[in-house]
């Protein structure tokens, strides 16, 4: 078990070190998704004032489709350098690999969100901080669900022609539960007043479906991605 | 090890999560027609304004062109794909000759 | 065996289908929707082969991953595109019932929204398989088992929720009028999905043998 966390870790610091010397995922990454929220913005505030229950969707919006990009971006990387098979060939359990490339996307992802949710709290007036630790789980748990899918179907996509097309085709229907749960929890929580139990049922389900999710992901991984 | 701790995993998620969902949702009192289809023997109100017949007629009709059509396409590109088969062997054997 | 089956049991399809509408307008009516509740015979049978053709897909994926049978592939490709079908039949009855049952053509209800979604899936199997150039074909059998762990989730969807959508409670809850006609249909719909499956299953082999053929005429 050690040497399997240690595994993960090795992986994960690989992803990070990489990535803290260019900061080219971070950097354009927090920037589409700033984009997003603009273009999004314009689509729903009339008159100066945004409409109801707006902020939640744009905020997980941006999450997904600035995540789609994150992917896409951070395996794409390995495919240049062909560094791919090189971590395959090493000697690491498969689940090892997906686990500490899930990991990496994760932090990225993160470090995102960190700097969106405030944004779009300020921009829209939304109150995502009256009930902090509950909209933190959420975006842990929606978070974790999409990036689980996510990593297993760029990793699987590397090898493809169409992956550019593909992984937005397929990432979307299969994470739409988990882009769902997200907002509806999220809306729940910026009613006034906000309505705690359906906040923490949605949770429940984020954290049902991240379970289900992962489960999928680790057990297929070691199939799909041998020769 | 990893392996039966992921399905440690999967079986509490499917015991704990489902209940504990549907426990924290808010119950609704079902509309009529919800839970039980009642039988009468006459159809009601025969003068309101969307004609019931015809959303039943497209249905049908919608049903049979899809399932019938598709079958019957899959069984022409299984004879296409039978014929082209055949051609290409006839060349294989001529090639040989 | 596929063509001395296919054609009796075809047959025998073909006449349960054209025998059904018979037996669906001697049915009683639904006191509450009346005539357009008939739908129902039909989109809850289709609903009920694209359950079981996500699982035929969804197995038939798992079983193609972990052994790399080429057999067990065809069926999840024979499975997905029959769920794509079937689906369609589904989620085109399905706003034609509500236009009249509940006034609008969709709802963003949890059942609705879930068949959709699991659609989608499958769709994007089908665009994989297609588009995804070579090597797609295990990428696609994991989006399948994506697809299948959809299932349940739709299934238990309108018991949850409890939203628009009747419940699963109407089926076993069927009065004897509506009880044989509705069974009549699901026998109907699982034997040409059936028949749907063997052909297609057939074509996809075929198609293989053909690839393998012109591989050999290269050489």
């Amino acid at each position: 078990m050690k040497a399997f966390a240690r595994a993960v870790w090795v992986v994960t610091r690989k992803d990070l070190l990489i990535e803290t010397r260019t900061r080219e995922i971070l950097f354009t990454t927090v920037f589409f998704a700033l984009a997003c929220v603009l273009v999004f913005a314009f689509g729903f505030v009339k008159e100066g004032r945004p409409m109801e229950d707006v902020a939640a969707g744009i905020l997980w919006i941006a999450i997904a489709f600035s995540g789609t990009l994150a992917l896409g971006r951070a395996f794409e990387r390995e495919r240049q350098g062909e560094t791919l098979r090189a971590l395959l060939i090493a000697p690491i359990d498969r689940p090892a690999l997906y686990l500490g490339k899930l990991l990496g996307i994760l932090i990225l992802l993160a470090a995102v969100e960190i700097l969106i949710v405030p944004l779009v709290a300020l921009m829209f007036q939304a109150a995502l901080f009256d009930h902090a630790l509950i909209m933190v789980a959420l975006l842990v748990a929606g978070t974790l669900g999409f990036a689980a899918v996510g990593t297993l179907f760029a990793a699987m996509l590397v090898r493809t022609r169409s992956r550019d097309v593909m992984l937005p085709v397929l990432l979307y229907p299969l994470t739409v539960p988990v882009i769902i749960a997200g907002v509806r929890g999220t809306a729940a929580l910026l009613q006034q007043p906000a309505d705690l139990p359906m906040a923490r049922a949605w949770l429940s389900f984020l954290l049902f479906f991240d379970i289900v999710f992962l489960t999928i992901s680790l057990w297929t991984f070691e199939p799909v991605m041998t020769e | 090890m990893i392996k039966k701790a992921v399905y440690a995993l999967l079986l509490v998620a499917v015991l704990g999560g489902t209940p504990a969902f549907a426990q924290t949702t808010p119950p609704k009192t079902p509309t009529a027609g919800q839970d039980d289809f009642v039988p009468v023997s006459a159809p009601i109100n025969a003068n309101d304004t969307i004609p019931a017949p015809r959303l039943v007629a497209i249905a049908y009709g919608f049903i049979w062109v899809v399932l019938f059509g598709y079958l019957w396409s899959v069984r022409s590109r299984l004879g296409r794909v039978e014929r082209e088969m055949e051609t290409v062997s006839r060349r294989v054997s001529a090639g040989r000759k | 065996m596929l063509n001395r089956l296919f054609v009796p049991l075809a047959v025998v399809a073909a006449a349960m289908f054209a025998y059904a509408p018979f037996m669906i307008l001697n049915a009683p009516y639904e006191a509450t929707m009346g005539l357009v509740q008939k739908i129902f015979y039909f989109h809850a049978s289709a609903g009920m082969g694209l359950f079981l053709a996500a699982f035929v897909s969804g197995i038939g994926s798992a079983v193609f991953l972990f052994t790399r049978k080429p057999a067990a592939d065809r069926v999840a490709v024979a499975g997905a595109e029959l769920t794509v079908m079937l689906g369609l039949i589904v989620l085109v009855t399905g706003p034609l019932w509500a236009r009249k049952a509940w006034g609008v053509w969709w709802q963003w209800d949890a059942r609705l929204t879930s068949t959709l979604v699991m659609w989608m899936i499958f769709n994007a199997y089908l665009l994989l398989r297609r588009y995804g150039g070579p090597g797609s074909d295990r990428l696609a059998a994991a989006v399948s088992l994506f697809g299948m762990a959809n299932v349940p989730f739709v299934y238990w969807s309108v018991n949850v929720w409890r939203t628009l959508h009747p419940t699963t409670s109407v089926i076993p809850s069927l009065k004897p009028g509506m009880r044989g006609p509705f069974w009549f249909c699901v026998v109907a719909f699982l034997l040409v999905s059936t028949l749907i499956l063997m052909v297609r299953t057939e074509l996809e082999k075929r198609r293989q043998e053909l690839d393998e053929l012109y591989l050999a005429v290269e050489d």
